[in-house]
């Protein structure tokens, strides 16, 4: 079996990587998953979090901000919301989607409550995970 | 009979036209060549969410429980149409044409004897429509200070329609933008969002079994709304594209036809000018001949 698969990272505005890659971590809406090529075909809704992508070139990271990635035995589409390269990524970018959230967790009805506390508060972990 | 200094005004006039027609053309073909390439560069996710989505929908579609944005609300009275036209003129037949479709769907649906309501994005198509449909005006999204298309401006409009929709203002929702083709052809589009149609959908989603984080209703529910801001960002970016390809092929007329105007009031010119000259040496020799 081959051991890399295809990796993409689109977002709305951009295409952010196209590469054959051998892991990759996703911030999963249950939890982190690492998949590797041959993983069973998943469907998966993203929290905030880093993407970490393992190739021939060594390892990239990505953030991301809601969205969510399709995996198959041999690759992988993370469709991202908002996605920045790990390096160039500053908290300042991230601060206007937390603000944001934290104003429609405060306006949410009950319903809707509890998913957009959860997001405020993968966005406020992630931002400490980055210091 | 125009004199000689009222044509020649004349003629410096209309080349001063055909000086701007020519830089709005030369702006408007740069601005086409950045719009195409957001186009180009939001496609990919388009494509994979559509698929994703359009996989999902085939799958969870035929049950009861599927979400009002995929199943709709069980009636069609109420429409939305969402006008998207451009902020500005002076290209061509851009604004006219996508108002003209939303105006004939107007008529359409009110003949069914259906409620239409009318949501502008865009100064133009707002102006073009208020006569006739301005009492159906439910809002209007000014995208004027926006000098760049983003994907936080789609979702803003959508936001403002599943809005709408949650509160059960409408049934159904067409957006009305137009197609780039190229520089000379844009076809005026309507395209119907919620509730959410995925026909050409490729269905290799449904073939695959995927294993589902959370539960695939959780997933969908999530992906819809995100679906209904991914049609409206791409329509957005198409919408650009056309408008400066419109933009582009009307300055282009309007440059050539400058030209033309000015090579026939040159003629004009100098007519005028030998008719004068010959009208002196007569004058001249009259004069001499009568002594």
């Amino acid at each position: 079996m081959a051991n890399t698969m295809q990796f993409d990272l689109v977002s709305p505005e951009r295409s952010l990587a196209s590469l054959q890659v051998t892991a990759v971590q996703i911030p999963g809406a249950d939890g982190d998953m690492t998949a590797m090529p041959g993983h069973a075909a998943t469907l998966t809704s993203l929290r905030p979090g880093v993407v970490k992508v393992q190739s021939s070139d060594g390892e990239k990271d990505f953030v991301v901000t809601r969205g969510f990635a399709e995996i198959s035995a041999d690759s992988i589409s993370v469709i991202a919301e908002h996605a920045h390269v790990g390096v160039d990524v500053t908290k300042a970018d991230l601060e206007d989607v937390l603000s944001a959230a934290r104003a429609a967790a405060e306006n949410a009805d009950a319903e809707d409550k509890d998913a957009a506390e959860k997001f405020v508060a993968d966005m406020v972990h992630l931002l400490d995970s980055m210091d | 009979m125009p004199s000689l200094k009222d044509l020649k005004n004349r003629i410096e006039s209309v080349k001063n036209t055909r000086k701007i027609t020519k830089a709005m053309q030369m702006v408007a073909a740069a601005k086409l060549r950045r719009a195409q390439d957001a186009a180009e560069a939001s496609r990919p996710y388009t494509e994979r969410f559509n698929a994703v989505l359009g996989g999902l929908a085939a799958s969870v579609g035929g049950s009861d429980s599927a979400p009002k944005l995929l199943s709709g609300t069980g009636s069609d009275q109420t429409h939305l149409l969402v006008v998207m036209t451009a902020e500005r003129g002076l290209c061509g037949g851009f604004n006219a044409n996508i108002a003209k479709l939303a105006r004939a769907k107007a008529a359409e649906l009110s003949a069914e004897g259906k409620t239409v309501k009318v949501l502008t994005v865009g100064k133009k198509g707002r102006d073009a429509l208020k006569r006739e449909l301005g009492d159906q005006f439910v809002g209007h999204v000014d995208l004027t200070e926006v000098k760049r298309v983003g994907y936080d401006d789609a979702q803003g409009i959508a936001r403002d329609i599943l809005g709408r929709f949650d509160n059960g203002e409408f049934d159904v929702a067409t957006i009305f933008y137009a197609q780039f083709v190229n520089v000379v052809t844009q076809v005026p589009t309507a395209q119907q969002i919620i509730p959410a149609s995925f026909e050409g959908a490729e269905a290799d989603g449904a073939s695959t079994l995927y294993d589902y984080e959370p539960s695939e209703e959780a997933i969908l529910a999530d992906l819809l709304p995100r679906g209904v801001a991914t049609q409206i960002f791409a329509a957005l970016l198409e919408n650009g594209a056309s408008e400066q390809g419109a933009r582009m092929s009307a300055m282009d007329n309007a440059t050539r036809n400058a030209g033309d105007m000015i090579d026939k009031l040159t003629i004009e010119y100098n007519r005028s000018r030998q008719a004068v000259i010959t009208n002196e040496l007569i004058e001249i020799i009259s004069g001499a001949e009568a002594l």
